[in-house]
């Protein structure tokens, strides 16, 4: 380093200092983040990308492993989430297990999601979206598709196209063959077709094969939290090759707060603060958030003027409103056969046959034919209260029956569910930190039923003995944060418009699923994935 | 069922060790020259290893001594906790059977364990005595049996979570999981 770098305190001897002025400056290192730097590098921009986590060691995934299987560490542990600097407030009917919910660091939460990988059905961009009562988005699945394709490409996708009659139109085969169904979906196989249910395979951000210097799945069943061989996507992919087109990717680099020229027309800099309480000013011609639908509010609401006192890219007072995730519904118990469950962590078999029958009561939900019902025998040791032979025949005792279904849900978006600032608890740097206000409707406990109805039904017809349920009274979040900044062709209906931009800021776009306009039932990742790359495009237009 | 050489080099891998195949063979063979490491604490984890493990696994000793000299020898973190939770098998034993862990009969060495709490402790590498046996030796030693091939298989799942064992089995039905 010389006279003017700074590692900032991190004690790694890396520089951390402000770039002169680049082309894109991107805030988050996740996969919105990283796709949008690799694309804008790779077109020759000069990109920095500021990171608020730390890169992740990755020969340590095995300890993460462990960390994840035994119960001598909280769930936090595995990515390092808590403290401080993540502190936050959950002030809703329903509490938002944030920490739980997001990893901060290169790779953002990809390092521990489970890789399922769908798009949107075309009714969620408009019919959907009327029905719970909200605008429909400004952008049909048309305008997507071709970005969904090279969606797939970019992770990876492992899949067998043609098998899902309930999904929305597609041209070109997965980039990887899928992966087979498991045995447990033979089982459900049966009772769904007496109740003329029809199951399909489940396309997978997994390599089934090898591929990109990536190895094919292990089968190390730790999925979600930690996939030690990297066969699962995870945005270090994507960061790694906008590095290797000269990107710079500064980490441990919260940004603080967005500075604006004096007509508040454009983004000026990203105001970063290093471990040491320096601040860094990292000036841009444009710049991209992609820190997620909870970080982006925050980031934007910490970024009030006088010229725009209720934060940045808000003349519309939407930043933060109509927070939504995906809601979980399960049931299960225990079958008269051995049932070959928690070999692997990922689904190889789901139905979306519902999913489009929308009423005015209820939304889309798809179901799902989990792999890893009931418990893993090895954290059932170590949790066990005997050892020897009676630890076996515990174990054995445990495992092998165990079945059971799942499933997502649409929550309606609703401006009463959002993301605001708590200003009477900070973080590790002194600022408000945010507040999920989150609650569930009627429509969305209606949706849960719906779901909750067809898994009795199947595991009925399959004769489970069926010992739990999840749903509308107990169900839990499914860690998608969507709607906080969403995307509308009308400056007073929304934070951005359809190409991402916000209406307020000339060269301020948004990447996340915080640009949701209505999330449907289907896991985002792809889909921010797609708005990704749609984003890079556009601002590549304008660079 | 027996453990064999292979599952010891995939517990160690599971525990995120880096040895070599050829230190793994000795070291299960029994035929490695001398490596200094404290006989006792060896030998006391081995015995943890037989109270907690099924009766019906084979080579326990080739298979701990194996795994706890390989994961001991890069980890000093690992090496102190385990010889601490050792003193404090031995203190307890010494106290209510007069003797070390290590002497006691196989069905005194796994009623002690009980007898000091260990198992209904929370494992806790800070906590207190049998917070840090239940940590360092039983769950260490659970967790390296468990992760295996041969552990699954005495549950009846030859893929356990933390075995990296591809992505046939699961496709398997029952009775064909050779």
């Amino acid at each position: 380093m010389t006279a003017n770098q700074s590692d900032g305190g991190v004690g790694d001897g890396r520089d951390r200092s402000a770039s002169d002025r680049v082309d894109v400056c991107v805030v988050g290192a996740g996969p919105a983040g990283g796709l949008v730097a690799d694309r804008l590098a790779s077109a020759g921009q000069d990109v920095v990308v500021l990171e608020a986590g730390p890169r992740f060691d990755r020969a340590d995934r095995i300890e993460r492993v462990e960390r994840d299987v035994r119960p001598s560490y909280h769930p936090h542990e595995v990515w390092d989430m808590g403290g401080e600097r993540d502190a936050y407030t959950s002030s809703g009917d329903r509490g938002y297990p944030l920490n739980a919910a997001r990893v901060k660091g290169v790779g953002g939460t990809t390092l521990h999601w489970q890789g399922m990988v769908f798009r949107l059905h075309e009714g969620d961009f408009d019919e959907h979206a009327r029905a719970a009562g909200v605008d429909p988005w400004p952008i049909a699945y048309d305008d997507l598709r071709p970005y969904y394709a090279s969606a797939e490409d970019e992770f990876g996708v492992a899949g067998t196209a043609g098998d899902n009659p309930f999904a929305p139109p597609r041209e070109e085969p997965y980039p990887m063959p899928g992966f087979p169904p498991s045995y447990s979906d033979s089982l459900f196989a049966e009772a769904c077709d007496a109740l003329d249910v029809t199951m399909h395979t489940v396309p997978n951000a997994r390599n089934s094969e090898r591929r990109d210097g990536r190895s094919a799945c292990q089968g190390w069943g730790t999925c979600k939290p930690v996939c030690p061989s990297g066969a699962k996507y995870d945005a270090t992919v994507h960061v790694g090759r906008a590095e290797a087109e000269g990107a710079r990717v500064v980490d441990h680099a919260p940004v603080q707060r967005l500075e604006h020229d004096r007509a508040g027309d454009a983004v000026t800099a990203a105001v970063y603060a290093t471990p040491d309480g320096e601040e860094h000013r990292q000036e841009a011609r444009e710049f991209v958030l992609a820190a997620g639908g909870v970080e982006i509010p925050r980031l934007l609401l910490l970024s009030a003027t006088e010229t725009y006192p209720r934060g940045l890219a808000n003349s519309s007072n939407l930043v933060g409103k109509y927070f939504h995730d995906h809601l979980f519904a399960g049931m299960g118990g225990r079958f008269d056969e051995p049932t070959r469950q928690n070999h692997v962590g990922f689904l190889t078999s789901e139905s979306h046959q519902f999913y489009d029958d929308v009423t005015d009561e209820r939304g889309p939900f798809k179901l799902e034919f989990l792999n890893y019902a009931g418990p893993s025998p090895v954290e059932l040791a170590l949790g066990a209260d005997s050892f020897g032979d009676d630890l076996l025949d515990e174990l054995r005792g445990a495992y092998g029956n165990a079945i059971a279904m799942g499933g997502l849900a649409a929550q309606a978006p609703r401006k009463e569910n959002y993301v605001s600032l708590d200003s009477s608890t900070t973080d590790d740097h002194g600022n408000p930190v945010p507040d999920v206000h989150w609650s569930l409707d009627d429509r969305t406990r209606a949706t849960l039923r719906a779901a909750n109805d067809r898994q009795r039904e199947i595991l009925a017809e399959l004769g489970v003995d069926i010992q739990w349920t999840v749903g509308p009274e107990n169900t839990g979040p499914a860690f998608h944060h969507m709607g906080t900044t969403k995307m509308s062709a009308d400056p007073e209906n929304g934070v951005v418009d359809p190409q991402l931009r916000t209406h307020d800021l000339s060269n301020l776009s948004i990447a996340s699923s915080s640009t949701f306009t209505y999330g449907g039932a289907l896991n985002p990742t792809l889909t921010i994935a797609a708005l990704a790359l749609k984003c890079a495009d556009h601002v590549h237009e304008r660079l | 069922m027996e453990l064999t050489r292979r599952d010891a080099m995939g517990a160690l891998a599971a525990a995120g060790v880096a040895v070599g195949a050829g230190v793994v063979a000795d070291r299960f063979a029994g035929t490695e020259e001398t490596v200094e490491f404290d006989e006792h604490a060896l030998a006391t984890t081995v015995a943890v290893g037989r109270a907690v493990y099924p009766s019906e696994v084979e080579n326990v000793e080739s298979f701990v001594r194996t795994y706890a000299l390989s994961r001991s020898e890069g980890d000093e973190d690992y090496r102190t906790g385990m010889a601490d939770a050792v003193a404090a098998l031995d203190e307890y034993t010494q106290e209510w059977y007069d003797s070390d862990y290590v002497d006691l009969g196989s069905e005194a060495a796994e009623t002690a364990l009980y007898e000091m709490g260990v198992d209904v402790e929370e494992p806790d590498p800070e906590g207190v005595e049998a917070e840090r046996v239940r940590f360092y030796l039983v769950n260490e030693l659970l967790y390296a049996l468990y992760t295996t091939e041969t552990g699954g298989r005495l549950v009846g799942l030859e893929n356990p979570q933390g075995f990296p064992g591809g992505t046939d089995s699961y496709q398997r039905a029952p009775g064909t999981n050779r």
